[in-house]
């Protein structure tokens, strides 16, 4: 038997032992998608917990956003099963909301920042209904959630990288989900946005609402999550961040791509 | 004035600016999405379509000249997705390699095949024949209400009409759909939108708005609608709302100036003969896109700065 991905995934032992169905807000098995004949995530399994905050973690093309985007069905899977609440992702679409990379769109688009918000109304509208004065002051409080309340009526490419990524938060709140998928919230933001963002999550967290970050910054990592999904194609570690984020799972996830210095001065979980 | 009017202008006026709608109208969302070439790529391809359907036929009648056009659009599609795969091009160029060698195929295949006794040449392929499209029964403005004379409209005019009006509605019903797939693909996936079929459906729309197009006036004309107005559109105003109007109203003025500029422009100038009423039309559109370069209210690019 030849070793592609499908024929790979179907054999691979770890996609055997699977958890029982899960009613976590997402849960994946045995999830492998390709981009040609290379995987770029093979056979992952995770279970993403609720009313916690979870950092997906992992070097570059380790295939963070593409779980994400696998797991959504932005990217087609080549095998593995998504749930979410226990349903198949399809039926849990109104319960999940999902940010996209900022640079993942073109902000010369002709279109202004509430407009941007209200397409997080489209399950509330859809196609031909009316926004109605309710459904757009719910979309203004959502930007004054995120401290962008005065910037309704601006054109999004008036925007700094910052504030685009406030409005892509805005619009994630507008759909009033329960699980928060979001790539990268912290990429090139200043530091305002991140600690407007980070309260924004917290507060999510704190409603019992599920919140899950491919993340970059290993330094904030403890203080910003409670539990991290370490990947390098195949899944490496999950858990709490007390006791997953290892210096040895970090050497695994990173293939000592880390110098040892960065990892001294990450305030890491004691080897267990 | 008012009869010489409507018989020798009125309809073709209508023709230029129905066709010029239908294609301005799903240019916004391909010029959005980076396919304003899909556009270019339509109007060319139909040409070897529309010279297979009269070989096969040996008329030149409506509905197979339509579906030769779709066949050879339907092919063109089948050819991009292939050469961008196999040849691991990128699809500007797969799309650039299809169109003219589809193209350059019909005008050899025209040329080999005996289409001396109908109207059908690489002229009539590039501009049309909008300034023949004449309605001989009509006396003046009464014949609007006079149901021989009505009998009598070049039969290009229902055609056309049909299309546009079923462009506009379709831009009008999926105007969410289209709004959040053009502008984030991803998210629109997440919401469970039917991502593929939206883009499909667009295509397939400025196929049919092209192919409905190319019979009355031309690829030139087509070419020119589905980019000229809208860019000169989104150069007016940062909404899309705003933008799709004022792409209409670029396409109508383009269809009527450009029509009237034909037919007595070049005796103004003290010339002779009308030019063709296509190339004007499209040469209008691109003037009014160029006076917006250099005029229009939100012609920098307003991310640029944001950027730092």
């Amino acid at each position: 038997m030849t070793d592609t991905p499908v024929t790979l995934a179907a054999t691979d032992g770890r996609a055997a032992r699977l958890p029982q169905k899960s009613d976590a807000p997402l849960a994946l098995r045995g999830l492998t998608v390709s981009y040609g004949e290379k995987p770029a995530i093979f056979s992952v399994d995770a279970t993403f917990p609720a009313a916690q905050m979870t950092a997906i973690i992992g070097p570059n093309g380790a295939g963070k956003s593409t779980l994400l985007k696998a797991a959504l069905g932005v990217i087609p899977r080549l095998s593995g099963e998504v749930t979410s609440f226990g349903e198949p992702i399809d039926t849990a679409r109104a319960r999940i909301a999902y940010v996209p990379q900022r640079a993942s769109v073109d902000w010369d688009f002709p279109t202004t920042v509430i407009d941007v918000v209200m397409m997080g109304l489209y399950r509330q509208v859809g196609l031909l209904g009316r926004f109605t004065g309710r459904l757009k002051s719910r979309a203004l409080a959502c930007l004054d959630r995120v401290g962008m309340g005065g910037f309704a009526d601006r054109q999004i490419g008036q925007l700094s990288g910052g504030q685009q990524q406030r409005v892509f938060l805005a619009r994630a709140l507008a759909q009033d989900a329960d699980l928060y998928l979001l790539d990268e919230p912290f990429a090139g933001v200043d530091a305002a946005t991140e600690r407007a963002i980070i309260e924004v999550l917290k507060s999510l967290k704190a409603e019992g609402k599920a919140v899950v970050c491919v993340h970059h910054d290993l330094a904030t990592v403890r203080d910003y999550f409670d539990h991290v999904f370490m990947i390098n194609v195949r899944k490496i570690a999950e858990g709490p961040v007390d006791t997953t984020f290892t210096s040895e799972a970090l050497n695994a996830t990173y293939g000592g791509r880390l110098a040892a210095t960065h990892i001294d001065q990450l305030r890491l979980a004691e080897g267990a | 004035m008012g009869s010489e009017f409507v018989m020798f202008s009125l309809t073709p006026m209508l023709i230029g600016v129905f066709a010029s709608v239908a294609c301005a109208l799903p240019g916004n969302f391909l010029i959005l999405r980076r396919q304003a070439l899909i556009g270019d790529a339509i109007s060319h391809v139909v040409l070897p379509g529309i010279v297979v359907a009269f070989l096969l036929t040996g008329v030149v009648a409506a509905l197979p000249m339509l579906l030769g056009a779709a066949g050879a659009a339907v092919l063109a599609v089948i050819l991009i997705e292939a050469i961008k795969r196999l040849g691991r091009i990128e699809p500007g160029a797969a799309m650039g390699v299809t169109f003219t060698t589809l193209f350059a195929g019909g005008v050899l295949l025209l040329e080999q095949s005996d289409t001396s006794s109908v109207h059908l040449d690489v002229e009539h392929a590039l501009m049309g024949n909008l300034e023949s499209l004449v309605w001989l029964r009509a006396t003046d403005w009464s014949s609007l209400m006079d149901p021989w004379a009505l009998a009598g409209l070049p039969e290009e005019l229902p055609r056309i009409a049909v299309v546009c009006f079923a462009v506009i509605l379709l831009t009008l019903v999926f105007w969410r759909w289209l709004k959040i797939s053009t502008f984030d693909e991803g998210f629109a996936q997440a919401l469970g939108l039917p991502v593929g079929m939206i883009g499909m459906g667009l295509v397939i729309t400025a196929a049919v708005a092209a192919v409905a197009a190319f019979d009355a006036v031309g690829s030139i004309i087509v070419i020119a609608m589905f980019i000229c107005p809208p860019a000169a559109a989104r150069l007016m105003t940062n909404g899309l709302e705003r933008q799709v109007l004022w792409s209409v109203l670029f396409a109508v003025v383009s269809a009527v100036a450009g029509y009237v500029l034909a037919g007595y422009g070049p005796l103004w100038l003290g010339a002779e003969d009308a030019v063709s009423a296509a190339g004007m039309i499209a040469t209008v559109s691109g003037a009014i896109l160029a006076l917006a370069c250099l005029f229009g209210p939100h012609r920098s690019r307003v991310g640029a700065q944001a950027e730092a």
